[in-house]
C-alpha cells in the first residue's frame, strides 16, 4: 500500500464508520445549533445586540462543538485495539491519523458550516458578512481539530478524558476565536478581512503539517 | 568532570540535597535586601505615589512565570528526544512554582490595577497572556495528574509543553491585535515613565530573589519526586535505613 493508500484507507474507514452512526455527528451539529439558540434567550433580542455577540457566539459553539466530537477520534479505535493494530501494522500513522482528521472534519465541522447561514439569520447578521464568516470557519476548523487531536491522543483512555481535553483545548485555541471573530468584526468595521483570514489560513497550514504527526507521536506515548 | 553523572536520580537527589540551602538562603538574602531597597530607599513614584511598589512582586514573578515555561519546554525536549527520567521529574517540579509565579503576578496586578486604573482587571494584551499561560500550567499539571503510569504521563506532559511553547508567541501577539482592535490601548504598562535607579535596583534584586526561590522550590520538590519514583530501588532503601 502507498502512502496515499495509507491516508485514503484510513479517511474511508472513518467515513464508513460515521455513516454507521449518524447519531454522534447529528448530536455534535444538534448541541452545536442549540447552543446557539440559547444566548439571544438570555441576553434578549435586540436586533443590535444580536449583531454584535453573532459571531462571537457562533465562534464560540463551533469550538465546544469540535471538543465534544474530539474523544470519539480515538477512542473507539483505542477500545477495541484497532489502534494497536494501527501502530503495529509499520504504516506511517501520521498518515493514519491525517486521514482520520479529514474524515472527522468533513463529518463533523463542514456540516456546522454548512448550518451557518442559518445562525447568521438568526443573529441578524448582514448578508455580506456571511461569506466572510463561512471563510474563516473553513480556514479555522482544521486547526481546532488538528490541536484537538493532539490533545485527544494526549488522554486516550484516561478516566477524566473529555473534561481534560477541554483544559489542554481551550488556552490553544485562542489565536483561532480572535482572528476567527475577528475577520467579521473587521468587515463590519469597513476594514479588510484579509489579513485575519491569511493568518487563519497559515494557522491551517502549519497544523495540517506539524498535528498528525505529532498526534502520531502523542498516540504511540499513551499505547505504549 | 562528566556533567551527564547528575543526569541519573540517583547522583542527583545528593547533589540537589547540597545545593538547596544554599539556594534557599540566597532567596531569603536577596528577598530582604530587595524588600529594604524597594520599600525603604526607593522614592515614591511623582504619578503613583506609593501604589506603584506593588511591582517589586509584581514584575519578578510574571518574568518568572514565563522563564519557568520555557525551562520546562528545555527539559520536554530532554525527556523525548533522550529519554532521561531526570528532566521529567524536573518538569513535574517546575510546574507548581510557575503556575504560582503567574497566579501571583495576575494576584499583585488587580491589586495594583484597582487604584492605578479604577478596576481589578482589564483585557489587556499582557493581562489576557498570563492568565492564559496561567491556564497552560494548569492544563500540564492535570494532564499529569491524571495519568497513572509515570513514563507515560512524563512523556505527554512533555509534547504538551512544546506545544504549548510553541504557542504562547501566537496567543501573545493574537491576544495583542485582539485587544487593539476592539478598545485603542486605554492602558500601557510599556508607557511607564523611566524608572529612578533605585527602583531598578530594588527590582533587580527582588527578580534574583525570585530566581533562587524557584530553584530552591524546584530542587526541593524534584528530590521528593526522585525518592516516591525510586523507592523500590536498593539505594533510596539504604537511605531510609
Amino acid at each position: 500500500m502507498t502512502e496515499l493508500g495509507t491516508f485514503a484507507w484510513a479517511l474511508r474507514r472513518d467515513l464508513r464508520l460515521a455513516m454507521r452512526r449518524r447519531a454522534d455527528a447529528l448530536n455534535v451539529l444538534g448541541f452545536f445549533v442549540l447552543a446557539c439558540s440559547m444566548f439571544p434567550l438570555a441576553i434578549g433580542p435586540q436586533r443590535e445586540w444580536l449583531q454584535r455577540i453573532g459571531p462571537g457566539v457562533i465562534w464560540v459553539a463551533a469550538l465546544l462543538a469540535t471538543m465534544l466530537a474530539l474523544p470519539r477520534l480515538f477512542e473507539h479505535d483505542h477500545a477495541d485495539g484497532t489502534l494497536d493494530a494501527m501502530i503495529a501494522s509499520g504504516r506511517p500513522l501520521s498518515l493514519i491519523v491525517a486521514g482520520k482528521l479529514v474524515a472527522a472534519w468533513l463529518v463533523t465541522a463542514l456540516p456546522l458550516i454548512v448550518l451557518t447561514p442559518l445562525l447568521a439569520l438568526a443573529f441578524a447578521m448582514p448578508a455580506e458578512a456571511v461569506p466572510t464568516m463561512l471563510g474563516a470557519l473553513l480556514l479555522g476548523t482544521p486547526v481546532l481539530l488538528g490541536l484537538g487531536a493532539i490533545a485527544g491522543a494526549l488522554t486516550l483512555g484516561l478516566k477524566a478524558g473529555p473534561t481534560l481535553v477541554t483544559l489542554l483545548c481551550l488556552p490553544l485555541y485562542v489565536p483561532v476565536l480572535v482572528f476567527g471573530a475577528g475577520a467579521v468584526e473587521a468587515q463590519a468595521a469597513g476594514l479588510s478581512p484579509y489579513a485575519h483570514l491569511a493568518l487563519l489560513g497559515a494557522g491551517m497550514l502549519a497544523v495540517a503539517l506539524a498535528a498528525p504527526p505529532v498526534a502520531a507521536q502523542a498516540l504511540r506515548i499513551s499505547v505504549e | 568532570m562528566n556533567l551527564f553523572r547528575y543526569a541519573a536520580p540517583q547522583t542527583f537527589y545528593p547533589l540537589a540535597g547540597r545545593l538547596q540551602p544554599w539556594f534557599a538562603a540566597a532567596a531569603i538574602a536577596l528577598a530582604l535586601a530587595g524588600l529594604w531597597v524597594g520599600f525603604g530607599i526607593a522614592p515614591a513614584d511623582f504619578q503613583q505615589g506609593e501604589v506603584y511598589r506593588i511591582i517589586f512582586i509584581h514584575v519578578p514573578s510574571a518574568w518568572m512565570a514565563m522563564f519557568i515555561y520555557l525551562v520546562m519546554a528545555g527539559y520536554a525536549v530532554f525527556t523525548l528526544v533522550f529519554r532521561t527520567r531526570l528532566s521529567g521529574m524536573m518538569c513535574r517540579a517546575l510546574a507548581p512554582t510557575g503556575a504560582l509565579m503567574a497566579a501571583i503576578s495576575l494576584w499583585t496586578g488587580a491589586i495594583w490595577g484597582r487604584p492605578t486604573w479604577g478596576t481589578y482587571w482589564v483585557w489587556d494584551a499582557r493581562l489576557t497572556s498570563t492568565l492564559i499561560l496561567l491556564f497552560l500550567y494548569l492544563g500540564y499539571l492535570a494532564l499529569i495528574a491524571a495519568i497513572e503510569d509515570t513514563e507515560r504521563a512524563d512523556r505527554a506532559g512533555a509534547l504538551l509543553l512544546l506545544v504549548g511553547v510553541v504557542n504562547v508567541p501566537i496567543i501573545y501577539f493574537s491576544v495583542r491585535w485582539w485587544n487593539t482592535l476592539h478598545q485603542g490601548a486605554s492602558v500601557s504598562l510599556s508607557a511607564a515613565p523611566r524608572m529612578a535607579s533605585t527602583m531598578l535596583a530594588g527590582m533587580l534584586l527582588m527578580s534574583l530573589a525570585a530566581w533562587m526561590y524557584s530553584i530552591a522550590a524546584a530542587l526541593h520538590r524534584v528530590r521528593s519526586i526522585i525518592l516516591e519514583r525510586e523507592r523500590h530501588t536498593r539505594w533510596v532503601r539504604q537511605l531510609a535505613g
